[in-house]
């Protein structure tokens, strides 16, 4: 009985907080700039408004634009229930490093796709930047959890994140040197600063959003969703991980709530450097983010060498 | 019942269902050519005879496994006592057996609506001919157990598809390729045919046995020298870096089943040599080859994806990644001869298993690709991506086995190739672990190249899809284009059924091609680091790294249709859907502004600028005579260095050319000097051979 | 860094008081006919707001523009502007529709997915304005599109804006005096 309690929370837990996690992230941005901002519930209504209107597709969009959003949000759901978040209990077949980043994979070929799909320069350009930047991350990302797999001596991310409490004081630098490394393809996976701006209204600088511009009503909405889900799921691993020190290991009650009470917590954590961020640095000119990804491939390869 | 069957599988794993199998091939090229005089009929009896001796193949190929037989044949002459026509058929041999049949299966289901085209230009008898010989010599090549038997049956295979290369031989570029395969072909057989001579004059055996017994009188020099030639000689057939150069003009030339067949499978039997050699008949190979393969391998995957990525030649871009699926599959095999050198033989099976899992995979999913293209090709009447375009709607199925067998080469889940990625990881993470000192960093290198050419590969097929199947046409070929007709439909239908069944079956199949790497390596009694648990379960080392494919393609489709089963039924039942215009800040958006392959490929042109080096040239022509300022027509044009044709082979040519032209005073016409030539030569053969 | 983070951190937050909001007049005109109650619930706690610039002269766009600053707030209302038609429900067009915006202009209207609302905003866009009479324009937008609500003034401040956009949405949910 408990066991699906704990499953229930683990597969519902990513979709049902990650709104909070991106208006958290708006209402510190608009602090920020002095302004008193949106409610940190706001992306709820947005959703919930969205679910609710009609939709016009372009004509000439064929099934693949129909079907990717249901593909795309349902990729970010299954790799939310397979990633570690509160228990070190719960594996799922697809809870492989190689597996997550390629099932995270299917849902950006088929977001570029369907950004091509319309025909509209802007989903085609978006497409473009998309998947060039999505290549070099999808090879940083790989590369900075390496270090943990070879401590660990697998790639199953649950194991991962239970095992590095052993000798973590002994690898702290590597584990430092590779969590940024992390960081930075978390940046550039999730499309937030320095590599794409989530608000701006000028297509020419877009890259998510360029590809999402034609969908409206219920595709909308997951479109949306799936990336506010991608973003927690980018940030819960980066904290699970790198710092995993709240992964319980029974099924009782108090456990279960101090597991995610810590969770959230660490996210909080995450989110709050990420509307810092966002705030006082520019975005980077698109070339210069390649830069800026091997300059964190390259301190993913020094963390391994200091692993080794 | 359980004799009978295991009687009827050892009857057919036995040297009479070899033979069946060749004689089918055999008779279904010369009766090609009796009945040239008649399309259909030629067409029928080629497809009917290939397709019969794959069925045959693949049954053969699977008695061998289930009755665990080694087939064996062997025909010496007294005369020449090097050479003989020995044939064996093992687990290894079986296996590239049942790869080329099954391929060939269903290339040849397409080809029956394929051949269509060439009725009344070309002769369909010598197309039926040269394409049951291919195949012959394919199948020859990986039973052959003699040297110069193996060279014979490379022969044929190589000349077979030759003349496949340049069938439609109105096409000049179909020619300059063609002979541009053939020299390099022929150099490669000359690299094999050396280092044969190298081990016949050390071990005094053609025959692979006889090699392999007497192997430790090879000194290390020679050893070293056979390696170096024989990686040459065979990395030409398989296309690595930078020995390529044949490979994107001459499979794109050849008609679209028959690329299939030489990107899917001829290319394999290069690697089929390369395990023989190196892991079977050379014994434990020093750390160095593993090095130098492992090299290779990681360098031919990545050049291999960024040259794919600049090209709008649909088979050219399919061409490259068969390069870059090649170097994968010698990611995996270089790591097991590393891991043999260094005396750890559960990975040297982990890795084996890996690159002859790779070797399956590519092979369906590229054929698969190349039957696509062939089927688009032949609906546009042209190559060019920039042509296409809205072809979705238009060619809806082979949209969708195109975009198949591009989510396997992505290697996506659920299907085949996730699961051969996977496992050449788990071999390169393995070496990172367990490898020492130098060998470690090699390691990491090939992991960040994989890495690096997964994420690529799927941007590069973004492109192609987007380019041609999605968004409005762009020229009027493409919006006159018609679907293809039901043998060209079946053919593509099966591969992209095998490429979702393998996935799901990815357990199995990895536990028979372990059984296949125990066998060629011989390591029988020792335990792996991969092993399969149920019938779906892979896992790999003692610490829980698992996958399983039918659970993620199960878990996958359930996610997905309970998604869209909420988003439908459960919020706002009533919604309207409607078909509205694009959203084009009110512009009149025309084909024109969609994007174009070209553009697409520019983001990742310019991030690898400093290795592609492309270059913009800017043509003006002017009215001269009337005003030179009025400008007639501009022309842009963006090319790509190809480094390779620049700094190696025009370079190459220019000294072959040059050494020609000194030795030109030979041929000064004088006949009595030709006589004298041909006495003095016959003297010093005489002379040296006593 | 640490400078810009010490500037945030002590400038005093000056936003106008909502109450300050309704306080103003409420001018806005209902052109359209009555919407059903539950586009008032659907779009109460979320807007999305599409801007188009129908050939006007700029100046209600410097007062929309003022919208979204520190000074005036609109997203606190869980009002924001939109990259495109299709994401939102609610034009906001400015301008006498010039003959050269008005297929635009219509353009973005059926690409707008309904419930979706239109709003004229200044005197240019309901009847024309200053250039009524011109050969160049349609006078007004409720020649090419159909218009429901409208907000006069030449142009309107952007406090006069918002208390209609908060009358809006009070008219739709039917709590408007």
């Amino acid at each position: 009985m408990a066991h699906y309690l704990l499953w229930m929370i683990q597969i519902a837990l990513v979709p049902v907080v990650a709104p909070l996690g991106i208006g958290i992230i708006n209402k510190l941005k608009a602090r920020m700039q002095g302004r008193q901002g949106a409610s940190i519930l706001q992306s709820y209504r947005n959703l919930r408004k969205l679910l609710h209107k009609d939709e016009v597709i372009a004509k000439d969009a064929s099934w693949i634009f129909r079907v990717a959003p249901f593909i795309v949000f349902g990729v970010t759901v299954l790799v939310g229930a397979s990633i570690p978040l509160f228990s070190s209990m719960l594996h799922l077949p697809t809870s492989d490093l190689l597996m997550v980043v390629y099932v995270l994979a299917i849902g950006v070929f088929f977001l570029a796709l369907a950004g091509m799909d319309t025909g509209s320069a802007f989903g085609g350009f978006g497409a473009s930047r998309e998947v060039t930047l999505g290549a070099v991350a999808e090879g940083v990302l790989i590369f900075s959890v390496l270090p943990l797999v070879i401590l660990g001596g697998t790639t199953n991310l649950v194991v991962l994140a239970t095992g590095v409490t052993s000798g973590y004081v002994h690898h702290l630098i590597p584990i430092l040197l590779a969590a940024f490394g992390f960081i930075v393809a978390l940046l550039a996976e999730a499309k937030r600063f320095p590599f794409d701006n989530p608000d701006t209204h000028l297509e020419l600088t877009m890259v998510h959003e360029a590809m999402i511009l034609e969908y409206s009503g219920k595709r909308l909405a997951l479109m949306e969703w799936a990336a506010a889900n991608k973003l927690f799921i980018f940030s819960a691993l980066a904290v699970n991980l790198f710092f995993p020190f709240n992964l319980i290991s029974s099924a009782g009650l108090g456990q279960v709530m101090i597991g995610v009470v810590v969770l959230l917590a660490k996210m909080l954590v995450v989110y709050v450097g990420i509307a810092v961020l966002e705030s006082l640095i520019a975005k980077l000119r698109y070339f210069r983010l390649f830069h800026l990804l091997f300059v964190a491939l390259i301190l993913s390869v020094v963390a391994i060498g200091l692993v080794l | 019942m359980k004799e009978n069957g295991s009687n009827m599988f050892d009857a057919i794993a036995s040297p009479a269902g070899l033979i069946t199998l060749l004689s089918v091939f055999g008779l279904g090229a010369l009766g090609a050519l009796v009945v040239r005089a008649f399309d259909h009929v030629a067409n029928f009896w080629t497809a009917a005879f290939a397709i019969l001796g794959s069925l045959w193949g693949m049954l053969f190929a699977g008695s061998i496994f289930v009755t665990h037989h080694e087939v064996a044949m062997k025909v010496a002459t007294s005369s020449f006592s090097g050479f003989s026509v020995a044939m064996h058929v093992d687990k290894l041999a079986a296996f590239f057996i049942f790869v080329i049949s099954l391929v060939a299966f269903f290339c040849s289901i397409y080809g029956i609506g394929y051949a269509k085209e060439y009725y009344k230009r070309f002769s369909i008898g010598a197309l039926g001919f040269f394409y049951n010989m291919f195949i012959l010599g394919m199948l020859l090549v990986v039973t052959s157990f003699n040297g110069l038997w193996f060279l014979l049956a490379w022969e044929i295979m190589s000349l077979a598809s030759y003349f496949l290369v340049v069938y439609d031989r109105t096409d000049r570029k179909n020619v300059k390729a063609g002979y541009v395969y053939l020299i390099m072909t022929h150099v490669g057989a000359l690299a094999l045919l050396l280092a044969l001579a190298l081990l016949y004059h050390y071990t005094h055996s053609f025959d692979f046995d006889g090699i392999k017994a007497h192997i430790a009188a090879v000194p290390h020099l020679a050893l070293a020298a056979v390696f170096g030639l024989s990686l040459f000689g065979l990395g030409i057939k398989a296309g690595v870096i930078p020995l390529h150069i044949w490979l994107p003009s001459a499979h794109p030339a050849a008609p679209s089943h028959v690329s299939a067949l030489m990107s899917g499978v001829m290319i394999k039997t290069g690697i089929y040599m390369m395990i023989r050699l190196f892991l079977d008949i050379m014994g434990p190979a020093p750390l160095w080859w593993g090095i130098v393969v492992l090299s290779v391998g990681a360098v031919s995957s990545l050049v291999g994806v960024l040259f794919a990525l600049t090209e709008h030649d649909l088979k050219r871009l399919l061409a490259y990644h068969s390069i870059e699926n090649i170097g994968i599959i010698l990611l995996g095999l270089g790591s097991a001869l590393i891991f043999s050198a260094l005396h750890r033989p559960e990975l040297v099976l982990l890795a084996l298993a890996a690159a002859l899992f790779h070797t399956l995979n590519h092979a369906t999913f590229k054929s698969l690709l190349f039957l696509s293209a062939g089927s688009v090709i032949q609906a546009t009447h042209t190559r060019n991506i920039e042509k296409y375009g809205g072809l979705m709607k238009l060619l809806p199925a082979t949209g969708l086995f195109f975009l198949v067998g591009s989510m396997a080469i992505s290697a996506l889940p659920p299907f085949n190739g996730f699961f051969s990625e996977w496992l050449t990881f788990q071999a390169l993470f393995g070496g990172i672990a367990h490898a020492g000192g130098s060998a470690q960093w090699v390691f990491v290198a090939a992991a960040a190249s994989l890495a690096l050419t997964g994420g690529l590969a799927l941007a590069c097929f973004v492109k192609a899809i987007g380019a041609t199947f999605l968004a409005r046409p762009r020229s009027s070929a493409a919006r006159h284009a018609k679907e293809s007709g039901f043998s060209m439909k079946t053919g593509m239908a099966g591969l992209a059924i095998a490429c979702l069944a393998i996935g799901l079956a990815a357990a199995p199949v990895t536990r028979l091609l372990q059984t296949v790497s125990r066998e060629v390596t011989g390591l029988s009694g020792v335990a792996s680091t991969l092993h399969v648990s149920g019938s779906r379960t892979l896992v790999v080392g003692d610490h829980g790294a698992v996958v399983s494919g039918p659970a993620v393609a199960l878990l996958l489709l359930l996610v997905v249709v309970l998604v869209w089963a909420g988003v439908r039924y459960g919020v706002y039942r009533r919604q309207k859907v409607m078909t509205g215009p694009t959203w084009d800040c009110g512009t009149d958006l025309n084909e024109r502004m969609e994007i174009t392959a070209t553009g697409f490929s520019q983001s990742i042109i310019r991030v690898f600028k400093s290795f592609l080096l492309p270059t913009l040239h800017h043509a003006v022509e002017r009215h001269e005579d009337e005003n030179p300022y009025q400008i007639k027509s501009r022309t842009v044009s963006m090319q790509i260095r190809d480094m390779y044709q620049a700094s190696i082979y025009r370079p190459l040519y220019r000294l072959i050319g040059m050494m020609s032209r000194s030795a030109e005073w030979i041929h000064h016409g004088n006949l009595s000097a030709y006589i004298l030539y041909i006495f003095a030569a016959i003297i010093i053969v005489l002379a040296v051979g006593a | 860094m640490v400078n810009i983070v010490t500037k945030i951190a002590t400038t005093r937050k000056r936003v106008v008081p909502k109450r300050t909001i309704i306080e103003t007049p409420d001018e806005v005109l209902k052109l359209g006919k009555d919407l059903q109650q539950k586009i008032g619930r659907l779009f109460s706690g979320s807007l999305a707001i599409r801007e188009v610039d129908a050939g006007s002269d700029n100046a209600c766009e410097h007062e929309l523009t003022a919208l979204t600053n520190a000074f005036y707030d609109v997203e606190r209302f869980g009002i924001r502007f939109v990259a495109s038609p299709k994401h939102a429900d609610m034009l906001l067009v400015t301008g006498p529709v010039s003959r050269n915006m008005a297929h635009a202009l219509k353009v973005a209207y059926d690409c707008t997915p309904t419930p979706r609302l239109v709003v004229a905003v200044g005197d240019d866009a309901i009847d024309g304005g200053i250039f009524k009479g011109s050969y160049a324009t349609y006078d007004g937008v409720s020649s090419v599109i159909p218009v429901d609500y409208a907000i006069p003034g030449d142009p309107p401040s952007p406090t006069t804006i918002l208390r209609s956009l908060l009358g809006i949405l009070e008219d739709l949910e039917g709590k408007r005096q």
